[in-house]
């Protein structure tokens, strides 16, 4: 499995972990409606899994976005900043909003697979 | 403490059939956006017609030859002198001089079964709205609430064009006033107002009408749904005021910027001054002694500002606190409205709001933020 979900509604995709790929699931932005705003970390800096590394608003309101995994930030999606609303229309593509370097690969083995978060979903 | 299931209004399943998202409001299930989305529905309706479901909010018949002087010992507005078919905007006030709920007030053509004083008030005070009249004025008139109507509102610049096909006659109406009306083969009263800065109606139609009336007005192409998620930020972008948010019993009229909504007759030197709750307060601040005033503010940064977010000084004295703010999406930058002392509620000046430990500059700002285009 590349791609893992956490129950705030975030996805990585671990093809690279020297630079997985971090977005919010298709549920987050249906959720949030129109993006309107986005913050994203600061490039180099590193966070522990679970804490906040970003902001992402929509008209309505606005969600903190957690670190799925512990890591640095390598790069963070300049044309997400730029078009916010590319989150509500490929948020699993061009939506993306950071990558990080991972810096273990068991927390990543610990979240959920596309199975357990659709059954999350179903919750909800 | 047990859930109280959520009240639907009569258009309930029409809102489901255009895939809505019901949300729990004021103890209804109400439509906050349809598959469009917020953005595209606020703008549809300042760019053609939006069409809301305001069910929720109370209608309220005042019935009786005394209904006008009796409601104006609870709002410091000018009732007796309102002209027939005439509609204004009134705020129900408090003992301390504050505001227990705003409402709009019109009366309609006698004998058009209206009663003598036709009310509107915000869902989540209907009650103690009723209860409040039928204390104080209940044994001067009748207070008579309407459960049996829904209250549609069509708005922007097609409204007009759109509603005059089921009905000529209300192109006749200025903004502000309103008139029976028999629409889609209901008789509906038709006021020519709103909450979204545009020009339109709104629309007491019979719950068994409720649907069908939608329906037409839903059939022309210039029409499109809208939630209350547009409707609060059409509203905000016109600096209208959201009870319960941007005013409360703890804001005067005065400090709320609504002293333009008392009549001079209903003022200090007025035939019918004071007699109204709060009266010493209010004309206190009236003379001049309003501590604070409700100030439009816009954002020098793109960051949304919200509801809570404190405002500061270049000091970082704390000055008051947002009521209203999001990212308007007809402005295209951050609003809110916020409450400062009068010496920092002053065009152009700056001030900064305090948003996950930064200080974004805001200025304040007249409003409306975007321009009214009611047809008077």
């Amino acid at each position: 499995m590349t791609t893992m979900y956490t129950p705030d509604h975030e996805w990585i995709n671990i093809e690279d972990h020297e630079a997985a790929v971090v977005g919010i699931t298709h549920h987050a932005q249906d959720a949030l409606g129109d993006v309107v705003f986005v913050e994203l970390p600061e490039v180099g800096r590193s966070y522990k899994q679970g804490e906040v590394a970003g902001v992402v608003e929509s008209v309505k309101a606005a969600a903190d976005i957690y670190m799925p995994v512990g890591g640095e930030i390598v790069e963070v999606n300049e044309a997400l900043r730029a078009d916010p609303s590319l989150a509500n229309s490929d948020p699993l593509g061009q939506g993306w909003f950071f990558t990080v370097r991972v810096a273990d690969m068991a927390e990543f083995d610990q979240l959920m697979d596309p199975p357990a978060y659709d059954a999350l979903l179903k919750t909800i | 403490m047990a859930e109280t299931p959520l009240l639907q209004t009569p258009l309930h399943d029409l809102h489901l059939r255009l895939g809505a998202r019901m949300v729990p409001f004021a103890g209804y299930a109400m439509p906050v956006q349809y598959p469009t989305g917020l953005i595209a529905e606020h703008k549809h309706c300042r760019a053609a017609a939006a069409l809301f479901d305001v069910s929720h909010m109370g209608q309220v018949r005042l019935a009786g030859a005394d209904a006008a002087a009796a409601l104006e010992t609870l709002v410091p507005m000018d009732i007796v002198g309102l002209g027939e078919g005439r509609q204004r905007y009134a705020f129900f006030t408090s003992a301390n001089g504050g505001l227990l709920d705003d409402l709009m007030v019109v009366r309609p053509p006698a004998g058009a079964g209206f009663g003598d004083l036709f009310l509107v008030v915000n869902a989540g005070r209907k009650d103690a709205d009723l209860r409040h009249m039928q204390t104080h004025i209940g044994h001067r008139c009748a207070v008579l609430p309407m459960p049996e109507r829904a209250l549609l509102a069509l708005q922007g610049p097609q409204a007009a064009t759109v509603l005059s096909r089921l009905h000529a006659g209300v192109a006749q109406l200025v903004f502000m006033s309103g008139g029976v009306f028999e629409l889609a083969g209901a008789s509906c009263f038709v006021t020519r107002s709103g909450y979204t800065g545009e020009d339109g109606f709104e629309i007491s139609v019979p719950a068994d009408h409720a649907t069908a009336l939608a329906e037409a007005l839903l059939a022309h192409a210039e029409v499109s749904p809208a939630g209350l998620g547009a409707r609060d930020t059409l509203r905000l972008e016109a600096g209208l005021c959201l009870y319960g948010h941007d005013i409360g019993d703890t804001t005067s009229p005065v400090e709320a910027g609504l002293a333009w909504a008392m009549q001079k007759v209903r003022r200090p030197g007025g035939a019918r001054a004071g007699h109204y709750p709060g009266a010493a307060v209010i004309e206190h601040h009236l003379a001049g002694a309003a501590p604070r005033k409700r100030v439009g503010l816009v954002g020098l940064e793109r960051v949304p500002v919200r509801e809570g977010a404190t405002i500061v000084d270049a000091h970082g004295r704390k000055l008051g606190t947002v009521t209203s703010g999001t990212l308007a999406p007809s402005v295209d930058r951050p609003i809110a409205m916020a409450y400062l002392p009068v010496d920092h509620a002053i065009p152009h000046h700056e001030v900064y709001a305090e948003v996950r430990g930064r200080r974004l500059p805001m200025r304040v700002t007249p409003m409306p933020f975007h321009p009214h285009r009611y047809h008077r």
